[in-house]
């Protein structure tokens, strides 16, 4: 049971503002029904350049249609000017506080808005960069790092909170973990950490070198490689297509791609074949 | 306002005469059934009372019988015991469907080298026998498959792979815990090796459990320790739930016909009406064949836990096939493992009902739910107001 604030409550209730808006003048929308929660934001302004009317449509829980509510009753009789300064703290604050694992709702909302106003204006949306790391919601690393950054989070929970990252099957924790022990740690680890290779550089290279210069080799066989995880200098594959029934598999791993990743990456580096099924997520 | 409880599945409410039958020993009997003296020592045949209860609902022996705390630590047992007593196998076979007390267990043993397999089903949620079968090697220690699944109620042919298991000298071990008290059993007509129970799923308190073991089956202790269930789990008993048990077991014997005629009247009830007058929402898992009580329905392009709180507003009580209510973000993996489209999976309610409910509370949610659903679809950017009811 989720402990939401009377205002949540009375939000979800009671939402302001459900709808859209035909003639809007500008018009977000986030999320999307693999993800668990979506939403659309529609608002229309006034011969002042002032938000006159807004709506919103959310596929989500809670505290998902009660933040959409709340923003738009908070956007309200703004400028847009005024309106682009709002953060999902506000939104947050207006309800009384999310319960941590549901920032994200208010996290949308902020998209939403952002959105919204840049389809407006005409401006490009921006463009999400990075390298994906939570495959199940989407989210890349540069999003984590500035998430970590900016709101100073200090666990996986409070970024799994903030932007679903890693509120899946979990197979990016350790990814997350890397980047969040970048800035927590302080400048001081941190630099010790730049001047040999982090943790995460050191699996960004793998993946790079496997993909680029392993694959492609054993796909012309008809097999494939994955990359499974990296402990210390042991990176654990697993073999896939014909590669995992050939014989001579070991002696592929070992002479290819071991050697490979060695010049590539770090020279006392060893590979481990995984052979488990367990594969759940 | 008095709750209508449709979480048995979750947690049942204790029958007033089990609680009458554990309080003597808060108050009088508290002694400690090892104890030399009488005012202790008789305790300790109250508690074979009980296993022999246990014992008789399931067509075991009162031996096979050991108390646990709950049916995680008999599933924990089951499993661990399997893999010490034989060392030379590294291999466990369960499905893709199992409760954590399984899956997180076998998750955790894959990264300690051991292999698993996970047995995927059908979009009803029914096992696939063929895969199964090809996948039980020399080196598997043991097939773990639930009897009855704990969010669609699907039931699982474990006899038949039992009998598969035994052929081939694997262990083989059910996690019960949903089927117990539902499904008439006789174990000692099966090969099935071991089986974990719960109390709290059968109207006695939380905190107590069973597994039955074989006769003649290889078993190390999970807890180690004192003497106590012949050392197969030390421990102090808990005896007034060990008490507890066993009264539940007697009361589910009595209850089973109950269960299988008037709850599963009032589940069909629900089901067919929800699903008859609501657009687009659609009865998960194996119908034909499921627990008399439990009803897992997807309302389409809609949240599970937006649904949860609005009939709690009411007082019902359910609970979502959407994890959004239980940690994870993701939907259910039972429902994923199915292949339930995520339009659906996300607004999944799972109804799982007692001898205790009522035709009025039934109708109750019949009345209530319709308007929820209708609600939250029209605040929803993917429902079409043209499939409107």
């Amino acid at each position: 049971m989720w402990d939401y604030t009377e205002k949540v409550k009375e939000h979800f209730l009671n939402p302001r503002n459900v709808g859209t808006i035909e003639d809007a003048d500008g018009v977000g929308e986030v999320g999307s029904i693999a993800c668990g929660d979506a939403l659309k934001l529609t608002f229309k302004l006034d011969e002042n350049k002032k938000i006159k009317d807004a709506r919103f449509q959310t596929f989500g829980c809670a505290s998902a249609i009660a933040s959409s509510s709340a923003l738009t009753e908070m956007i309200k009789g703004l400028t847009l000017d005024e309106a682009e300064k709002i953060t999902n703290e506000d939104i947050a604050d207006y309800l009384g506080g999310l319960p941590k694992e549901k920032i994200h709702c208010s996290v949308m909302g902020m998209e939403a808005l952002e959105k919204a106003i840049s389809s407006y204006r005409g401006t490009p949306e921006k463009i999400v960069e990075g390298i994906e790391v939570c495959h199940c919601f989407g989210v890349t690393d540069i999003e984590i790092e500035k998430a970590v950054k900016e709101h100073n989070l200090k666990t996986l929970d409070e970024v799994t909170g903030y932007l679903k990252a890693g509120g899946g099957c979990g197979n990016c924790h350790d990814e997350i973990q890397s980047i969040i022990d970048k800035f927590i740690d302080g400048p001081k680890k941190s630099a010790v950490k730049l001047s040999g290779m982090t943790t995460l550089q050191k699996i960004r290279l793998i993946e790079e070198t496997l993909e680029k210069e392993i694959k492609p080799a054993l796909l012309k066989d008809g097999g494939d490689i994955e990359l499974v995880d990296v402990d210390g200098t042991t990176v654990f594959v697993r073999l896939q297509g014909s590669c995992a029934t050939c014989s001579r598999s070991k002696i592929t791993l070992k002479n290819h791609v071991e050697a490979k990743l060695r010049e590539k990456v770090v020279h006392n580096l060893v590979v481990e074949e995984v052979v488990d099924e367990a594969r759940i997520c | 306002m008095k709750p209508v409880y449709v979480d048995n599945n979750a947690t049942t409410k204790v029958a007033p005469e089990i609680v009458e039958a554990m309080l003597p020993f808060y108050t009088e009997m508290y002694g400690n059934p090892s104890s030399m003296h009488t005012f202790g020592g008789q305790v300790a045949s109250h508690i074979e009372k009980a296993r022999k209860q246990v014992a008789s609902l399931l067509g075991a022996l009162p031996e096979e019988i050991i108390f646990t705390s709950c049916g995680t630590e008999s599933d924990g047992a089951a499993i661990r015991s399997a893999l010490h007593t034989q060392p030379t196998k590294n291999h466990i076979i369960t499905t893709m469907v199992e409760h954590p007390a399984i899956k997180t267990l076998c998750e955790t043993l894959s990264k300690h080298g051991f292999r698993i397999t996970t047995v995927p089903v059908d979009n009803r949620g029914r096992l696939d026998m063929d895969f199964l079968t090809k996948n039980l090697t020399d080196d598997t220690a043991i097939v773990s498959v639930m009897w009855a699944n704990n969010e669609t109620g699907t039931i699982f042919p474990v006899e038949e792979i039992a009998e598969l298991c035994s052929q081939k000298g694997i262990l083989f071990h059910t996690d019960a815990v949903q089927a117990v008290g539902k499904i008439d059993m006789d174990l000692s007509k099966t090969k099935i090796d071991m089986l974990s129970l719960s109390g709290h799923k059968l109207h006695a308190p939380k905190g107590i459990g069973a597994l039955y073991v074989r006769k003649g089956t290889k078993f190390t202790p999970f807890m180690i320790g004192g003497h106590q269930e012949k050392g197969k789990r030390a421990g102090t008993e808990n005896v007034a739930s060990i008490v507890a048990l066993g009264r539940a077991c007697d009361f589910a014997r009595e209850s089973m016909e109950k269960e299988n005629t008037y709850v599963k009247m009032l589940r069909d009830k629900l089901e067919t009406t929800l699903t008859t007058i609501i657009p687009k929402a659609v009865a998960n898992g194996d119908l034909d064949n499921r627990l008399p009580n439990t009803s897992s329905i997807s309302f389409e392009f809609i949240e599970g836990e937006a649904i949860l709180l609005m009939m709690n507003e009411l007082g019902i009580c359910a609970s979502s096939g959407s994890a959004c209510t239980s940690g994870s973000l993701e939907p259910s993996h039972v429902l994923r493992a199915m292949g339930v489209p995520y339009t659906a999976a996300h607004g999944t309610i799972r109804f799982s009902l007692s001898i205790y409910n009522t035709e009025e509370e039934i109708d109750f949610i019949i009345e209530k739910l319709p308007p929820i659903i209708k609600r939250l679809r029209s605040i929803s950017p993917y429902w079409d107001k043209s499939w409107d009811f």
